[in-house]
């Protein structure tokens, strides 16, 4: 018994060690200089709340967060839709499993490229006489080019969307691949319509896949300040903007602050997805 | 060079038997130097301008020694000079980041007395007078934070003490970029950023301590406020000025903002954008693919930026010796002809003239007529034979400076209006 106990504390150390020095301390780290102060040039030990006041009381912050949590609440849904038809499709339309997994490998094609070239390649599609509004124009859709396609909020989602659709789709279908599929045909023996099925046995199955995809987005999208910056040509701001602004002004307290309160309002929200599905049950 | 070879022989002497240090000391000195040199590496950093592969290689040619060089963004630049003394030995910043690392103590003072060409530098860089006639413009004037009291010396002095804190490098004077093809008009004031006319087809630059000095021009033009000094606002200055772009930002005025070179070539050769800040060999690049871009003189003058080396704080012995080896050679010519055919000044023109051809330093520093083709220093064709330089002569353009790049008092204040307004 004592031996087991031993055994046990040896085998977890090698994984504690790891996320005690490079995620435990790094966030401490973030934490403790939240508190700091800082000169133009310089930061210095301090325990002081200015960070704080100074990001709490301005109407800034409460715009800038709200923006962040408007471009992670639109790419959630649409990634989810888009991931979860396609999941769909993959685990319950295609019937061999030489095609689902290569269909599934198709799908992550695009993520043999950075991420950055897959967003930039968007700008001269986007573009005012880029390849979409001359299309359009020759098509005689339009008259004037579309200046909504680019630099604006519409493109920000989109890039969101294509970068992190995929981070839907493989969890989802792999819950979905785990449904016994004698479940679907009590479903339909006792009558049910696919909508039904759909709604009331896929759905329910998939919540632990859904959860863990939209954890992925969700953190993907609060954290992110690349593709907001390309994507709205520097016009909008997000979390991940101010701390970077913050860190390029040399303001690491004030940006270790933002990143207090970025961090903590995405566990709330991780926690508070994670009381509506058990994932851990499911997997 | 004294320093050098006493250094030498001490460390030898240290490693090797007192035979082998008699004979080295029975070498003539010159060919120590040589051979002592060529494992010197001196690391460099600074913004994409000046920080050439180029001039890495031809200092291994000409001086013997190792230049690494790192480019990195003027944020990133401001920083590590700040921040991580150690990283480098030669620093090539900008006068405003000067003024704001200056105080940290990572960097030491010049002895002009060991810089061959310092007579030669342009008043701008000395006096803070191109000519003796010129008015000192607003902004941080590099003379201005030029030069300090002494080797360590912390406050900076307004006179040329003999100890300068930036051997000036490269400048240059900044304007309006536009296409004429889009715009089919004169272009002539700052105001134009601004003007309905252009609506969702302008932009500026998303760094805050030039952005802003880009927006004074613009709010002077407009009539709106005569600042004092526009490098240096209070915070209602700062406030009126960003309160006239918040609201135009918010009118849809702006197509995109920018922070790096490459992406304003991308807006402007695009058409996204028919005005907007911009430096000059972007407007290079634009044209060079067949864009007409013009870099439009304007009625205000121009906002203007200077770039020096300075020397790590840390940087003593044959390394320091190395360091003032290579700041002569710098100003001995060929850099600045390297430069100045792409568009920016040298500090030491006059040595620059006899690294480039009479229609090269026609063209680009006396504002004559190209007599036939003119290329860069990597053989692209850059302007036409009969082409004039925008703005005119070296002259024309830097005595019409009305600022300089600047870091205001109130800079904290400023970059968080900043924020607010790329928030808004």
């Amino acid at each position: 018994m004592r031996n087991n106990s031993v055994i046990g504390w040896l085998l977890a150390a090698p994984l504690s060690l790891v996320l005690l020095v490079f995620l435990v301390a790094p966030i401490v780290m973030i934490v403790v200089v939240s508190f700091w102060g800082a000169t133009e040039w310089s930061i210095y030990p301090a325990f002081q709340f200015d960070n704080y006041a100074f990001l709490l009381t301005s109407d800034v912050t409460y715009r800038v967060f709200l923006n962040t949590l408007k471009y992670a609440a639109i790419t959630w849904a649409c990634t989810l839709l888009i991931g979860f038809t396609v999941a769909y499709y993959l685990a319950f339309h295609i019937r061999s499993l030489t095609w689902q997994v290569a269909l599934f490998l198709l799908c992550t094609i695009p993520f043999l490229t950075s991420n950055i070239i897959r967003m930039i390649s968007w700008i001269p599609f986007l573009g005012r006489n880029g390849i979409a509004n001359s299309t359009l124009i020759s098509l005689g859709v339009i008259d004037e080019p579309l200046e909504w396609l680019l630099f604006s909020d519409f493109s920000v989602i989109l890039a969101f969307v294509h970068l992190y659709t995929l981070f839907m789709v493989v969890p989802i279908f792999n819950t979905m691949m785990r449904i016994d599929k004698s479940l679907i045909e009590a479903a339909a023996d006792a009558g049910a319509s696919g909508w039904q099925t759909l709604r009331h046995v896929i759905i329910p199955l998939t919540k632990p896949g859904i959860m863990i995809g939209t954890i992925f987005v969700v953190a993907l999208v609060m954290g992110d300040f690349i593709t907001v910056r390309f994507m709205s040509g520097s016009q909008s701001a997000n979390v991940g903007r101010m701390i970077q602004n913050d860190i390029g002004l040399l303001q690491y307290p004030s940006a270790a602050a933002t990143a207090v309160i970025l961090l903590v309002t995405v566990l709330l929200l991780i926690g508070t997805l994670l009381r509506f599905v058990d994932i851990r049950k499911e997997l | 060079m004294t320093t050098i070879s006493k250094v030498r022989y001490s460390r030898r002497s240290l490693l090797k038997a007192g035979g082998a240090a008699v004979a080295a000391a029975a070498l003539p000195a010159p060919m120590v130097w040589g051979q002592e040199t060529k494992n010197i590496t001196l690391r460099q950093f600074g913004t994409g301008v000046s920080n050439l592969n180029e001039v890495a290689e031809k200092v291994k040619e000409d001086l013997g020694f190792t230049l690494e060089m790192t480019a990195l963004d003027s944020d990133s630049v401001t920083q590590r000079a700040a921040t991580q003394p150690d990283s480098f030995d030669i620093a090539d910043i900008e006068y405003w980041i000067c003024k704001k690392v200056w105080p940290t103590g990572n960097l030491q003072a010049m002895d002009t007395s060991k810089i061959a060409n310092y007579d030669k530098i342009v008043g701008t860089f000395r006096s803070g007078k191109l000519t003796p006639e010129s008015v000192i413009a607003q902004g941080t004037a590099p003379h201005t934070v030029g030069f300090t009291t002494g080797v360590d010396g912390k406050e900076f002095v307004q006179e040329e003490s003999g100890w300068m804190t930036l051997i000036p490098t490269i400048y240059n004077a900044d304007t309006l970029g536009i296409r004429p093809d889009l715009i089919g008009r004169p272009i002539s004031n700052w105001s134009e950023l601004l003007n309905p006319e252009f609506k969702g087809k302008a932009s500026i630059l998303d760094i805050s301590s030039i952005g802003i000095m880009d927006m004074a021009m613009v709010v002077e033009s407009m009539g709106e406020y005569k600042y004092p000094d526009k490098g240096n606002m209070t915070k209602e200055e700062i406030d009126l000025t960003l309160g006239i772009f918040t609201e135009a930002k918010q009118n849809g005025q702006f197509r995109a903002f920018w922070k790096s070179f490459d992406e304003s070539v991308n807006l402007m050769a695009s058409g996204e954008v028919v005005i907007q800040s911009m430096w000059s060999p972007a407007i290079t690049a634009v044209r060079s693919q067949g864009i007409p871009c013009v870099y439009q003189p304007l009625e205000e003058g121009y906002r203007s930026w200077g770039g020096g080396i300075g020397l790590s704080a840390s940087l003593s012995g044959m390394e320091l010796d190395a360091a003032y080896e290579y700041i002569n050679w710098y100003l001995s010519g060929w850099v600045g002809g390297f430069l100045m055919r792409q568009g920016y000044y040298s500090a030491v023109p006059e040595t620059s003239k006899n690294f480039m051809s009479e229609d090269e330093w026609g063209f680009w520093f006396e504002g004559k007529p190209a007599a036939g083709d003119i290329t860069n220093p990597f053989g692209q064709v850059m302007e036409k034979a009969g082409a004039v330089r925008d703005g005119g002569s070296f002259y024309d353009r830097m005595g019409a400076v009305a600022c300089w790049n600047a870091v205001m008092d109130e800079n904290q204040y400023m970059v968080r209006k900043w924020n607010e307004f790329i928030a808004a």
